[in-house]
Protein backbone atom coordinates (compact mmCIF):
# COMPACT_ATOMS: atom_id res chain seq x y z
CA UNK A 1 0.00 0.00 0.00
CA UNK A 2 2.52 2.46 1.12
CA UNK A 3 4.69 1.52 -2.41
CA UNK A 4 1.94 2.51 -4.31
CA UNK A 5 1.57 5.54 -2.83
CA UNK A 6 5.30 6.49 -3.08
CA UNK A 7 4.33 5.83 -7.04
CA UNK A 8 3.87 9.47 -7.21
CA UNK A 9 0.35 8.90 -7.68
CA UNK A 10 -1.56 12.41 -8.56
CA UNK A 11 -3.89 13.57 -6.05
CA UNK A 12 -6.86 14.44 -7.80
CA UNK A 13 -9.46 12.51 -9.46
CA UNK A 14 -8.52 14.71 -13.02
CA UNK A 15 -4.94 12.11 -13.42
CA UNK A 16 -6.39 9.11 -12.26
CA UNK A 17 -4.64 5.66 -11.92
CA UNK A 18 -4.33 4.53 -16.05
CA UNK A 19 -6.15 1.24 -14.95
CA UNK A 20 -8.42 2.05 -11.87
CA UNK A 21 -11.52 2.97 -13.73
CA UNK A 22 -11.49 0.07 -16.20
CA UNK A 23 -10.99 -2.58 -13.02
CA UNK A 24 -14.26 -0.71 -11.89
CA UNK A 25 -15.94 -1.00 -14.94
CA UNK A 26 -14.99 -4.50 -16.33
CA UNK A 27 -16.99 -7.01 -13.92
CA UNK A 28 -20.30 -4.84 -15.38
CA UNK A 29 -19.42 -4.75 -18.83
CA UNK A 30 -18.54 -8.19 -18.77
CA UNK A 31 -21.70 -9.42 -17.40
CA UNK A 32 -23.70 -6.99 -19.79
CA UNK A 33 -22.02 -8.35 -22.85
CA UNK A 34 -22.18 -12.23 -21.87
CA UNK A 35 -26.34 -11.90 -20.29
CA UNK A 36 -26.83 -8.40 -23.05
CA UNK A 37 -24.83 -8.63 -26.19
CA UNK A 38 -23.66 -11.91 -26.75
CA UNK A 39 -26.66 -14.08 -27.06
CA UNK A 40 -28.45 -10.96 -29.30
CA UNK A 41 -25.53 -11.56 -31.53
CA UNK A 42 -26.04 -15.66 -31.35
CA UNK A 43 -29.72 -15.37 -32.29
CA UNK A 44 -29.10 -13.18 -34.86
CA UNK A 45 -27.38 -15.69 -36.79
CA UNK A 46 -29.84 -18.23 -35.57
CA UNK A 47 -32.48 -16.17 -37.07
CA UNK A 48 -30.67 -16.56 -40.71
CA UNK A 49 -30.52 -20.45 -40.13
CA UNK A 50 -33.54 -23.28 -40.18
CA UNK A 51 -33.64 -24.69 -36.81
CA UNK A 52 -37.02 -26.00 -34.93
CA UNK A 53 -37.58 -29.25 -33.35
CA UNK A 54 -37.65 -31.61 -36.06
CA UNK A 55 -34.46 -29.98 -38.12
CA UNK A 56 -31.43 -28.65 -36.93
CA UNK A 57 -29.73 -28.04 -39.93
CA UNK A 58 -27.55 -24.96 -39.75
CA UNK A 59 -26.96 -23.96 -43.36
CA UNK A 60 -28.06 -20.40 -43.76
CA UNK A 61 -31.77 -19.38 -45.27
CA UNK A 62 -31.00 -15.77 -44.89
CA UNK A 63 -34.01 -14.05 -44.96
CA UNK A 64 -36.45 -17.03 -44.85
CA UNK A 65 -37.83 -16.69 -41.14
CA UNK A 66 -37.99 -12.50 -42.20
CA UNK A 67 -39.91 -13.56 -45.17
CA UNK A 68 -42.56 -15.37 -42.62
CA UNK A 69 -42.99 -12.62 -40.12
CA UNK A 70 -44.96 -11.22 -42.89
CA UNK A 71 -47.30 -13.83 -44.17
CA UNK A 72 -47.39 -14.55 -40.02
CA UNK A 73 -51.26 -13.29 -38.70
CA UNK A 74 -51.23 -14.63 -36.04
CA UNK A 75 -47.91 -12.48 -35.06
CA UNK A 76 -49.42 -9.44 -36.53
CA UNK A 77 -52.82 -9.81 -34.00
CA UNK A 78 -50.89 -10.54 -30.98
CA UNK A 79 -48.76 -7.56 -31.96
CA UNK A 80 -52.00 -5.48 -31.99
CA UNK A 81 -53.45 -7.31 -29.33
CA UNK A 82 -50.34 -5.84 -27.41
CA UNK A 83 -50.84 -2.32 -28.65
CA UNK A 84 -54.42 -2.24 -27.30
CA UNK A 85 -53.83 -3.23 -24.26
CA UNK A 86 -50.97 -0.36 -24.08
CA UNK A 87 -53.12 1.97 -25.58
CA UNK A 88 -56.41 1.64 -23.26
CA UNK A 89 -54.23 0.93 -20.04
CA UNK A 90 -51.60 3.82 -20.15
CA UNK A 91 -53.49 6.66 -20.42
CA UNK A 92 -56.02 5.59 -17.92
CA UNK A 93 -52.99 4.75 -15.35
CA UNK A 94 -51.61 8.16 -15.74
CA UNK A 95 -55.15 9.78 -15.44
CA UNK A 96 -55.88 7.87 -12.22
CA UNK A 97 -51.99 8.67 -11.01
CA UNK A 98 -52.82 11.80 -11.61
CA UNK A 99 -55.82 12.57 -10.02
CA UNK A 100 -54.46 10.27 -6.78
CA UNK A 101 -51.31 12.41 -6.56
CA UNK A 102 -53.29 15.74 -6.59
CA UNK A 103 -55.77 14.18 -3.77
CA UNK A 104 -52.68 13.19 -1.51
CA UNK A 105 -50.58 16.33 -2.66
CA UNK A 106 -52.08 18.37 0.67
CA UNK A 107 -50.98 17.84 3.86
CA UNK A 108 -53.50 16.18 5.66
CA UNK A 109 -53.46 13.55 9.12
CA UNK A 110 -52.50 10.18 8.58
CA UNK A 111 -51.24 10.61 4.42
CA UNK A 112 -48.68 8.39 4.99
CA UNK A 113 -50.55 5.30 6.03
CA UNK A 114 -52.52 5.97 2.97
CA UNK A 115 -50.10 6.61 0.71
CA UNK A 116 -48.36 3.14 2.31
CA UNK A 117 -51.46 0.72 1.97
CA UNK A 118 -52.00 1.88 -1.49
CA UNK A 119 -48.95 1.27 -3.40
CA UNK A 120 -49.12 -2.69 -2.22
CA UNK A 121 -50.18 -3.72 -5.79
CA UNK A 122 -47.20 -2.03 -6.74
CA UNK A 123 -44.89 -4.12 -4.70
CA UNK A 124 -46.54 -7.48 -5.49
CA UNK A 125 -45.03 -9.76 -7.74
CA UNK A 126 -46.85 -9.70 -11.42
CA UNK A 127 -47.44 -13.15 -11.52
CA UNK A 128 -49.10 -12.96 -8.24
CA UNK A 129 -51.09 -9.87 -9.33
CA UNK A 130 -52.40 -12.14 -11.98
CA UNK A 131 -53.45 -15.27 -9.70
CA UNK A 132 -54.94 -13.29 -7.14
CA UNK A 133 -57.48 -11.54 -10.30
CA UNK A 134 -57.77 -15.19 -11.24
CA UNK A 135 -59.20 -15.82 -7.71
CA UNK A 136 -61.54 -12.70 -8.06
CA UNK A 137 -62.35 -13.02 -11.46
CA UNK A 138 -63.73 -16.57 -10.48
CA UNK A 139 -67.53 -17.16 -12.26
CA UNK A 140 -69.05 -18.89 -9.32
CA UNK A 141 -66.95 -18.26 -6.16
CA UNK A 142 -65.03 -14.89 -7.11
CA UNK A 143 -66.32 -11.95 -4.92
CA UNK A 144 -66.26 -9.66 -7.89
CA UNK A 145 -69.32 -11.82 -9.71
CA UNK A 146 -70.92 -11.38 -6.32
CA UNK A 147 -70.45 -7.67 -5.61
CA UNK A 148 -72.02 -7.15 -9.32
CA UNK A 149 -74.71 -9.04 -8.51
CA UNK A 150 -75.70 -6.55 -5.61
CA UNK A 151 -76.00 -3.90 -7.97
CA UNK A 152 -78.13 -5.87 -10.72
CA UNK A 153 -80.29 -7.11 -8.32
CA UNK A 154 -79.79 -10.69 -10.04
CA UNK A 155 -77.34 -13.11 -9.99
CA UNK A 156 -74.42 -12.27 -12.53
CA UNK A 157 -72.29 -15.65 -13.71
CA UNK A 158 -69.74 -13.78 -15.71
CA UNK A 159 -66.90 -15.44 -17.52
CA UNK A 160 -64.50 -12.84 -16.82
CA UNK A 161 -61.34 -15.45 -17.93
CA UNK A 162 -62.84 -16.89 -20.74
CA UNK A 163 -65.81 -14.93 -22.39
CA UNK A 164 -63.87 -12.77 -25.25
CA UNK A 165 -65.49 -9.70 -24.95
CA UNK A 166 -65.11 -9.32 -21.32
CA UNK A 167 -61.65 -10.81 -21.00
CA UNK A 168 -60.10 -7.49 -22.14
CA UNK A 169 -61.35 -5.44 -19.38
CA UNK A 170 -60.48 -8.29 -16.78
CA UNK A 171 -56.58 -8.05 -18.20
CA UNK A 172 -56.72 -4.08 -18.49
CA UNK A 173 -58.60 -3.84 -15.02
CA UNK A 174 -55.84 -5.98 -13.27
CA UNK A 175 -52.66 -4.15 -15.06
CA UNK A 176 -54.38 -0.57 -13.96
CA UNK A 177 -54.65 -2.03 -10.52
CA UNK A 178 -51.51 -3.13 -10.13
CA UNK A 179 -49.23 -0.28 -11.87
CA UNK A 180 -51.86 2.63 -11.39
CA UNK A 181 -49.87 3.20 -7.64
CA UNK A 182 -46.48 3.40 -9.46
CA UNK A 183 -47.86 5.89 -11.47
CA UNK A 184 -48.91 7.66 -8.31
CA UNK A 185 -46.19 7.64 -6.46
CA UNK A 186 -43.76 9.18 -9.36
CA UNK A 187 -46.56 12.03 -9.98
CA UNK A 188 -46.70 13.11 -6.31
CA UNK A 189 -43.16 13.36 -6.07
CA UNK A 190 -43.44 15.42 -9.02
CA UNK A 191 -45.80 17.59 -8.02
CA UNK A 192 -44.76 18.46 -4.76
CA UNK A 193 -41.66 20.12 -6.18
CA UNK A 194 -43.65 22.27 -7.86
CA UNK A 195 -43.35 25.83 -7.08
CA UNK A 196 -46.49 26.72 -4.97
CA UNK A 197 -46.32 30.17 -5.34
CA UNK A 198 -46.72 29.90 -9.04
CA UNK A 199 -49.42 27.96 -9.00
CA UNK A 200 -50.91 30.05 -6.15
CA UNK A 201 -50.27 33.29 -8.04
CA UNK A 202 -52.24 32.10 -10.81
CA UNK A 203 -55.14 31.10 -8.60
CA UNK A 204 -55.14 34.86 -7.44
CA UNK A 205 -55.53 36.19 -10.89
CA UNK A 206 -58.28 33.72 -11.10
CA UNK A 207 -56.45 30.86 -13.59
CA UNK A 208 -59.41 28.28 -13.88
CA UNK A 209 -58.11 25.16 -12.40
CA UNK A 210 -57.27 23.19 -15.81
CA UNK A 211 -55.05 26.20 -17.44
CA UNK A 212 -52.84 26.23 -14.40
CA UNK A 213 -52.12 22.93 -14.81
CA UNK A 214 -51.42 23.50 -18.81
CA UNK A 215 -49.09 26.29 -18.19
CA UNK A 216 -47.37 25.76 -15.25
CA UNK A 217 -47.97 22.89 -13.52
CA UNK A 218 -47.29 20.50 -16.39
CA UNK A 219 -44.39 21.73 -17.91
CA UNK A 220 -42.45 21.49 -14.28
CA UNK A 221 -43.91 17.82 -14.05
CA UNK A 222 -43.21 16.74 -17.74
CA UNK A 223 -39.91 15.75 -17.40
CA UNK A 224 -40.63 13.35 -14.69
CA UNK A 225 -44.05 12.19 -16.29
CA UNK A 226 -42.89 11.40 -19.53
CA UNK A 227 -40.12 8.92 -17.96
CA UNK A 228 -42.91 7.22 -15.82
CA UNK A 229 -44.64 6.99 -19.56
CA UNK A 230 -42.00 5.90 -21.24
CA UNK A 231 -41.10 2.93 -18.59
CA UNK A 232 -44.73 1.87 -17.80
CA UNK A 233 -45.44 2.06 -22.12
CA UNK A 234 -42.44 0.06 -22.33
CA UNK A 235 -43.23 -2.79 -19.58
CA UNK A 236 -46.54 -2.66 -21.38
CA UNK A 237 -45.30 -3.55 -24.87
CA UNK A 238 -43.74 -6.79 -22.73
CA UNK A 239 -46.61 -7.31 -21.09
CA UNK A 240 -46.31 -10.95 -20.21
CA UNK A 241 -46.56 -12.22 -16.41
CA UNK A 242 -50.51 -10.70 -15.74
CA UNK A 243 -51.75 -12.70 -19.02
CA UNK A 244 -49.88 -16.01 -18.52
CA UNK A 245 -51.49 -16.33 -14.66
CA UNK A 246 -54.97 -14.93 -16.01
CA UNK A 247 -55.21 -16.48 -19.43
CA UNK A 248 -52.13 -18.16 -20.94
CA UNK A 249 -53.11 -15.66 -23.97
CA UNK A 250 -56.85 -17.66 -24.33
CA UNK A 251 -59.28 -17.92 -24.78
CA UNK A 252 -57.87 -19.51 -28.35
CA UNK A 253 -54.90 -16.71 -29.00
CA UNK A 254 -57.82 -13.76 -28.30
CA UNK A 255 -55.42 -12.48 -25.68
CA UNK A 256 -51.92 -13.71 -26.95
CA UNK A 257 -49.67 -10.68 -26.84
CA UNK A 258 -45.86 -10.26 -29.01
CA UNK A 259 -44.56 -12.04 -25.65
CA UNK A 260 -46.86 -14.74 -25.06
CA UNK A 261 -46.34 -15.29 -28.99
CA UNK A 262 -42.80 -15.62 -29.25
CA UNK A 263 -42.93 -17.57 -25.72
CA UNK A 264 -45.31 -19.74 -27.30
CA UNK A 265 -43.22 -20.35 -30.45
CA UNK A 266 -40.26 -20.87 -29.10
CA UNK A 267 -40.89 -23.55 -26.25
CA UNK A 268 -44.02 -25.01 -26.85
CA UNK A 269 -43.25 -25.38 -30.69
CA UNK A 270 -39.61 -25.19 -30.62
CA UNK A 271 -39.13 -22.88 -33.95
CA UNK A 272 -35.69 -22.03 -32.31
CA UNK A 273 -35.26 -20.13 -35.97
CA UNK A 274 -38.49 -18.49 -36.29
CA UNK A 275 -38.22 -17.10 -32.52
CA UNK A 276 -35.08 -15.54 -33.05
CA UNK A 277 -36.70 -13.79 -35.49
CA UNK A 278 -39.44 -12.80 -34.07
CA UNK A 279 -37.08 -11.37 -30.89
CA UNK A 280 -35.38 -9.68 -33.37
CA UNK A 281 -38.83 -7.76 -35.07
CA UNK A 282 -39.33 -7.02 -31.36
CA UNK A 283 -36.13 -5.59 -30.55
CA UNK A 284 -36.67 -3.40 -33.95
CA UNK A 285 -39.95 -1.91 -33.31
CA UNK A 286 -38.93 -0.82 -29.78
CA UNK A 287 -35.85 0.81 -30.87
CA UNK A 288 -37.90 2.78 -33.31
CA UNK A 289 -40.69 3.67 -30.53
CA UNK A 290 -38.33 4.28 -28.08
CA UNK A 291 -35.79 7.05 -30.28
CA UNK A 292 -39.32 8.53 -31.74
CA UNK A 293 -40.29 8.78 -28.19
CA UNK A 294 -37.51 10.26 -26.49
CA UNK A 295 -36.99 12.49 -29.20
CA UNK A 296 -40.84 13.84 -29.21
CA UNK A 297 -41.03 14.22 -25.65
CA UNK A 298 -37.94 16.16 -25.55
CA UNK A 299 -35.52 14.02 -22.98
CA UNK A 300 -32.51 13.82 -25.11
CA UNK A 301 -30.00 15.42 -23.31
CA UNK B 1 -70.64 25.80 -1.25
CA UNK B 2 -69.79 29.34 -1.14
CA UNK B 3 -72.28 30.71 1.61
CA UNK B 4 -70.10 28.70 4.21
CA UNK B 5 -67.71 30.13 5.79
CA UNK B 6 -64.32 29.16 5.26
CA UNK B 7 -63.37 27.02 8.00
CA UNK B 8 -65.92 24.96 7.72
CA UNK B 9 -65.88 24.86 3.75
CA UNK B 10 -62.15 23.39 4.78
CA UNK B 11 -63.48 21.16 6.64
CA UNK B 12 -65.89 19.40 3.77
CA UNK B 13 -63.22 19.32 1.61
CA UNK B 14 -60.94 17.59 3.80
CA UNK B 15 -63.83 15.17 4.78
CA UNK B 16 -64.28 14.44 1.36
CA UNK B 17 -60.94 14.02 1.01
CA UNK B 18 -60.20 11.37 3.29
CA UNK B 19 -63.53 9.60 1.68
CA UNK B 20 -62.12 9.37 -1.63
CA UNK B 21 -58.63 7.91 0.02
CA UNK B 22 -60.75 5.43 2.26
CA UNK B 23 -62.42 4.23 -1.21
CA UNK B 24 -59.52 4.15 -2.86
CA UNK B 25 -57.92 2.50 0.38
CA UNK B 26 -60.76 -0.32 0.00
CA UNK B 27 -60.42 -1.00 -3.65
CA UNK B 28 -56.61 -1.34 -4.15
CA UNK B 29 -56.18 -3.13 -0.43
CA UNK B 30 -59.33 -5.70 -1.46
CA UNK B 31 -57.83 -7.78 -3.51
CA UNK B 32 -54.83 -8.11 -1.35
CA UNK B 33 -57.20 -9.51 1.81
CA UNK B 34 -58.78 -11.67 -0.76
CA UNK B 35 -55.75 -13.51 -1.52
CA UNK B 36 -54.24 -13.67 2.32
CA UNK B 37 -57.73 -14.72 3.65
CA UNK B 38 -58.23 -17.34 1.01
CA UNK B 39 -55.28 -18.70 2.13
CA UNK B 40 -57.11 -19.19 5.60
CA UNK B 41 -59.60 -20.59 4.49
CA UNK B 42 -60.88 -24.26 4.96
CA UNK B 43 -62.00 -25.73 1.42
CA UNK B 44 -65.66 -25.94 1.98
CA UNK B 45 -65.34 -21.75 2.68
CA UNK B 46 -63.36 -21.23 -0.35
CA UNK B 47 -65.52 -23.23 -2.33
CA UNK B 48 -69.04 -21.85 -0.93
CA UNK B 49 -71.44 -19.88 -2.84
CA UNK B 50 -72.16 -16.78 -2.44
CA UNK B 51 -68.45 -16.06 -1.39
CA UNK B 52 -67.51 -16.21 2.59
CA UNK B 53 -66.19 -12.47 3.11
CA UNK B 54 -63.94 -13.64 6.19
CA UNK B 55 -63.54 -16.72 7.41
CA UNK B 56 -64.90 -18.49 11.24
CA UNK B 57 -61.80 -18.98 12.27
CA UNK B 58 -57.70 -19.03 11.12
CA UNK B 59 -56.49 -21.71 10.22
CA UNK B 60 -53.05 -22.74 8.57
CA UNK B 61 -53.32 -26.16 6.83
CA UNK B 62 -52.94 -24.80 3.55
CA UNK B 63 -49.33 -23.30 4.67
CA UNK B 64 -48.78 -26.51 6.25
CA UNK B 65 -49.54 -28.83 3.41
CA UNK B 66 -47.04 -26.42 1.03
CA UNK B 67 -44.35 -27.19 4.23
CA UNK B 68 -44.74 -30.74 4.02
CA UNK B 69 -44.47 -31.63 0.75
CA UNK B 70 -41.63 -29.12 0.39
CA UNK B 71 -43.40 -26.27 -1.75
CA UNK B 72 -42.62 -23.90 0.23
CA UNK B 73 -38.41 -24.16 -0.49
CA UNK B 74 -39.22 -22.21 -3.53
CA UNK B 75 -39.40 -19.37 -1.58
CA UNK B 76 -35.70 -20.10 -0.05
CA UNK B 77 -34.58 -20.69 -3.97
CA UNK B 78 -36.29 -16.89 -4.86
CA UNK B 79 -34.51 -15.56 -1.57
CA UNK B 80 -30.77 -16.83 -2.64
CA UNK B 81 -31.41 -15.65 -6.04
CA UNK B 82 -32.85 -12.32 -5.16
CA UNK B 83 -30.64 -11.46 -2.41
CA UNK B 84 -27.41 -12.81 -3.64
CA UNK B 85 -27.94 -10.97 -7.02
CA UNK B 86 -28.60 -7.78 -5.65
CA UNK B 87 -25.26 -8.05 -3.83
CA UNK B 88 -23.49 -8.50 -6.82
CA UNK B 89 -25.31 -5.77 -9.27
CA UNK B 90 -24.98 -3.45 -6.25
CA UNK B 91 -21.14 -3.73 -5.96
CA UNK B 92 -20.49 -4.28 -9.55
CA UNK B 93 -23.09 -1.41 -10.38
CA UNK B 94 -21.86 0.80 -7.65
CA UNK B 95 -18.27 0.86 -9.08
CA UNK B 96 -18.95 1.02 -12.41
CA UNK B 97 -21.06 3.93 -12.13
CA UNK B 98 -17.83 5.52 -9.80
CA UNK B 99 -15.91 5.09 -12.88
CA UNK B 100 -18.47 6.69 -14.98
CA UNK B 101 -19.13 9.42 -12.99
CA UNK B 102 -15.31 10.37 -11.62
CA UNK B 103 -13.43 9.54 -14.56
CA UNK B 104 -15.81 10.05 -17.67
CA UNK B 105 -15.14 6.08 -18.18
CA UNK B 106 -15.79 5.85 -21.86
CA UNK B 107 -17.58 9.24 -22.26
CA UNK B 108 -21.15 9.79 -22.62
CA UNK B 109 -21.64 6.67 -24.98
CA UNK B 110 -20.36 3.92 -22.97
CA UNK B 111 -23.18 5.42 -20.45
CA UNK B 112 -25.77 5.58 -23.22
CA UNK B 113 -24.90 2.32 -24.64
CA UNK B 114 -25.26 0.76 -20.57
CA UNK B 115 -28.86 2.90 -19.95
CA UNK B 116 -30.12 1.46 -23.47
CA UNK B 117 -29.75 -2.38 -22.83
CA UNK B 118 -32.60 -2.04 -19.81
CA UNK B 119 -34.90 -1.28 -23.02
CA UNK B 120 -34.32 -4.79 -24.24
CA UNK B 121 -37.54 -6.84 -23.81
CA UNK B 122 -36.89 -10.04 -21.61
CA UNK B 123 -38.39 -11.95 -24.37
CA UNK B 124 -36.59 -10.60 -27.10
CA UNK B 125 -33.68 -11.92 -24.69
CA UNK B 126 -34.85 -14.84 -22.88
CA UNK B 127 -34.69 -17.10 -25.90
CA UNK B 128 -31.08 -16.47 -27.07
CA UNK B 129 -30.58 -16.80 -23.10
CA UNK B 130 -31.84 -20.17 -23.10
CA UNK B 131 -29.70 -21.26 -25.79
CA UNK B 132 -26.57 -20.35 -25.02
CA UNK B 133 -27.68 -21.40 -21.05
CA UNK B 134 -27.96 -24.73 -22.58
CA UNK B 135 -24.75 -24.58 -24.43
CA UNK B 136 -23.13 -23.58 -21.34
CA UNK B 137 -25.15 -25.84 -19.18
CA UNK B 138 -26.08 -23.08 -16.39
CA UNK B 139 -29.96 -24.54 -16.85
CA UNK B 140 -31.51 -24.71 -13.63
CA UNK B 141 -28.52 -23.62 -11.79
CA UNK B 142 -28.28 -20.84 -8.86
CA UNK B 143 -25.20 -20.07 -10.41
CA UNK B 144 -26.59 -19.01 -14.24
CA UNK B 145 -29.68 -16.89 -12.55
CA UNK B 146 -27.69 -15.54 -10.26
CA UNK B 147 -25.65 -14.27 -13.12
CA UNK B 148 -28.83 -13.52 -15.38
CA UNK B 149 -30.46 -11.16 -12.56
CA UNK B 150 -26.95 -9.59 -11.94
CA UNK B 151 -26.82 -8.64 -15.51
CA UNK B 152 -30.32 -7.76 -15.92
CA UNK B 153 -30.19 -5.31 -12.77
CA UNK B 154 -26.62 -3.34 -13.78
CA UNK B 155 -28.30 -1.26 -16.01
CA UNK B 156 -30.70 0.51 -13.14
CA UNK B 157 -28.61 0.37 -10.36
CA UNK B 158 -25.80 1.98 -12.74
CA UNK B 159 -27.94 4.54 -13.90
CA UNK B 160 -29.64 5.58 -10.40
CA UNK B 161 -25.99 5.04 -8.48
CA UNK B 162 -24.70 7.56 -11.19
CA UNK B 163 -27.15 9.91 -9.97
CA UNK B 164 -26.21 9.78 -6.34
CA UNK B 165 -22.63 9.81 -6.76
CA UNK B 166 -22.83 12.84 -8.68
CA UNK B 167 -24.00 14.34 -5.89
CA UNK B 168 -21.05 13.18 -3.24
CA UNK B 169 -18.23 16.47 -3.11
CA UNK B 170 -15.14 15.65 -4.96
CA UNK B 171 -13.23 17.55 -2.12
CA UNK B 172 -13.99 14.62 0.28
CA UNK B 173 -12.63 12.75 -1.76
CA UNK B 174 -9.34 14.40 -2.67
CA UNK B 175 -8.27 15.19 0.80
CA UNK B 176 -8.89 11.58 1.04
CA UNK B 177 -6.51 10.98 -1.49
CA UNK B 178 -4.00 13.33 0.48
CA UNK B 179 -4.07 11.43 3.61
CA UNK B 180 -2.80 8.85 2.05
CA UNK B 181 -5.63 6.60 0.99
CA UNK B 182 -5.58 4.28 -1.39
CA UNK B 183 -8.62 4.71 -4.77
CA UNK B 184 -9.96 1.54 -3.55
CA UNK B 185 -9.92 2.84 0.18
CA UNK B 186 -11.73 6.10 -1.21
CA UNK B 187 -14.18 4.13 -2.72
CA UNK B 188 -14.84 1.99 0.34
CA UNK B 189 -14.46 4.77 3.28
CA UNK B 190 -15.72 7.91 1.42
CA UNK B 191 -17.86 7.19 -1.45
CA UNK B 192 -20.22 4.15 -0.12
CA UNK B 193 -20.61 5.67 3.29
CA UNK B 194 -21.94 8.58 1.47
CA UNK B 195 -24.48 7.10 -1.14
CA UNK B 196 -25.51 4.79 1.42
CA UNK B 197 -28.88 5.82 1.18
CA UNK B 198 -29.02 6.04 -1.96
CA UNK B 199 -27.23 2.08 -2.22
CA UNK B 200 -30.47 1.39 0.05
CA UNK B 201 -33.05 2.51 -2.59
CA UNK B 202 -31.80 1.40 -5.74
CA UNK B 203 -31.20 -2.34 -3.66
CA UNK B 204 -34.75 -1.92 -2.09
CA UNK B 205 -35.70 -2.28 -6.41
CA UNK B 206 -33.08 -4.50 -7.41
CA UNK B 207 -34.30 -7.67 -4.86
CA UNK B 208 -37.77 -7.18 -5.89
CA UNK B 209 -37.16 -7.17 -9.74
CA UNK B 210 -35.28 -10.48 -9.27
CA UNK B 211 -37.48 -11.53 -6.68
CA UNK B 212 -40.93 -10.51 -9.12
CA UNK B 213 -39.41 -12.00 -11.72
CA UNK B 214 -41.38 -14.78 -13.65
CA UNK B 215 -40.53 -15.21 -17.28
CA UNK B 216 -36.32 -15.75 -17.02
CA UNK B 217 -37.26 -18.39 -13.96
CA UNK B 218 -40.26 -19.92 -16.26
CA UNK B 219 -37.41 -21.03 -19.31
CA UNK B 220 -34.22 -21.14 -16.90
CA UNK B 221 -35.67 -23.69 -14.06
CA UNK B 222 -36.76 -27.05 -14.28
CA UNK B 223 -36.68 -28.57 -10.83
CA UNK B 224 -33.86 -27.84 -8.78
CA UNK B 225 -34.06 -23.65 -8.65
CA UNK B 226 -37.70 -23.60 -8.84
CA UNK B 227 -38.67 -20.07 -7.63
CA UNK B 228 -41.81 -19.48 -6.13
CA UNK B 229 -43.87 -17.31 -8.68
CA UNK B 230 -42.97 -20.48 -10.96
CA UNK B 231 -44.86 -22.83 -8.52
CA UNK B 232 -47.41 -20.66 -8.08
CA UNK B 233 -48.50 -21.03 -11.57
CA UNK B 234 -48.25 -24.70 -11.59
CA UNK B 235 -51.16 -24.95 -9.56
CA UNK B 236 -53.41 -23.75 -12.06
CA UNK B 237 -55.32 -26.78 -13.90
CA UNK B 238 -57.68 -26.64 -16.56
CA UNK B 239 -60.72 -27.81 -14.60
CA UNK B 240 -59.63 -27.36 -10.97
CA UNK B 241 -57.68 -25.01 -10.02
CA UNK B 242 -55.89 -25.63 -6.43
CA UNK B 243 -57.00 -22.54 -5.05
CA UNK B 244 -56.01 -22.60 -1.44
CA UNK B 245 -51.97 -23.67 -2.56
CA UNK B 246 -52.08 -20.45 -4.80
CA UNK B 247 -53.32 -18.27 -2.39
CA UNK B 248 -50.87 -19.65 0.42
CA UNK B 249 -47.79 -20.02 -1.89
CA UNK B 250 -48.81 -16.61 -3.48
CA UNK B 251 -48.91 -15.16 0.35
CA UNK B 252 -45.18 -16.85 1.61
CA UNK B 253 -43.86 -15.12 -1.80
CA UNK B 254 -45.56 -12.12 -1.25
CA UNK B 255 -44.41 -11.16 2.53
CA UNK B 256 -40.91 -10.83 2.26
CA UNK B 257 -41.08 -7.90 0.10
CA UNK B 258 -43.83 -6.26 2.03
CA UNK B 259 -41.10 -6.73 5.12
CA UNK B 260 -38.34 -5.53 3.23
CA UNK B 261 -40.12 -2.68 1.77
CA UNK B 262 -42.04 -1.96 5.03
CA UNK B 263 -38.80 -1.23 6.82
CA UNK B 264 -36.89 0.34 3.99
CA UNK B 265 -39.66 2.80 3.29
CA UNK B 266 -38.37 5.80 3.49
CA UNK B 267 -35.55 4.70 1.29
CA UNK B 268 -38.00 3.64 -0.90
CA UNK B 269 -40.51 6.65 -1.40
CA UNK B 270 -37.36 8.40 -1.92
CA UNK B 271 -35.39 6.00 -4.50
CA UNK B 272 -38.74 5.67 -7.16
CA UNK B 273 -39.03 9.68 -7.14
CA UNK B 274 -35.19 9.98 -7.33
CA UNK B 275 -34.71 7.82 -10.38
CA UNK B 276 -37.56 9.49 -12.26
CA UNK B 277 -36.47 13.29 -11.32
CA UNK B 278 -32.45 12.28 -11.87
CA UNK B 279 -33.35 10.40 -15.33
Amino acid sequence: MRAYHEQTMPATAVHPDRNFKYWLLAPAIFLLLLIGLFPLIYSLVVSFMRIDMMDTDTSFAWFYNYKNLFKDGRLWWSLAHTLLITAIALPLELLLGLAMAYLFLEKMPGRQIFISLLVLPTIISPIVAGATWRLLFDNKYGPINQILSWFAGERVNALWTINPTLVYPAIIFCEIWQWTPFMFLILLAALSNVDKSQTEAAEIDGARFLRTFRYIVLPAIWPVMAIAILIRGLDLFRIFDIIWALTQGGPGTKTETISIYAYTQGFKQFETSYTAAIAFLVVFILTVICTWAIRRMGLAK
Amino acid sequence: MSALPLHRRHGVRLSFRYLIAALLVVIFCFPVYWLFIISFKTPDEIFAFPPVWYPESIQFSNYKVLFKDGDAATVGNSLILASVSTFFAMIFGTIAAYSLVRFKTGGENLAVWIISQRMMPPVAIVFPIFLLYVWLGWVDSYFGLIILYTAFSLPYVIWMMRGYIEDIPLELEESALVDGCTRWEVLWKVVLPMARSGLFATAVFTFIFAWNDFLFALVLTRTEVTTYTVQVTHYFGGQSNFWAKIAAMSVLGTIPVFFTVAVMQRYLVRGISMGAVKG
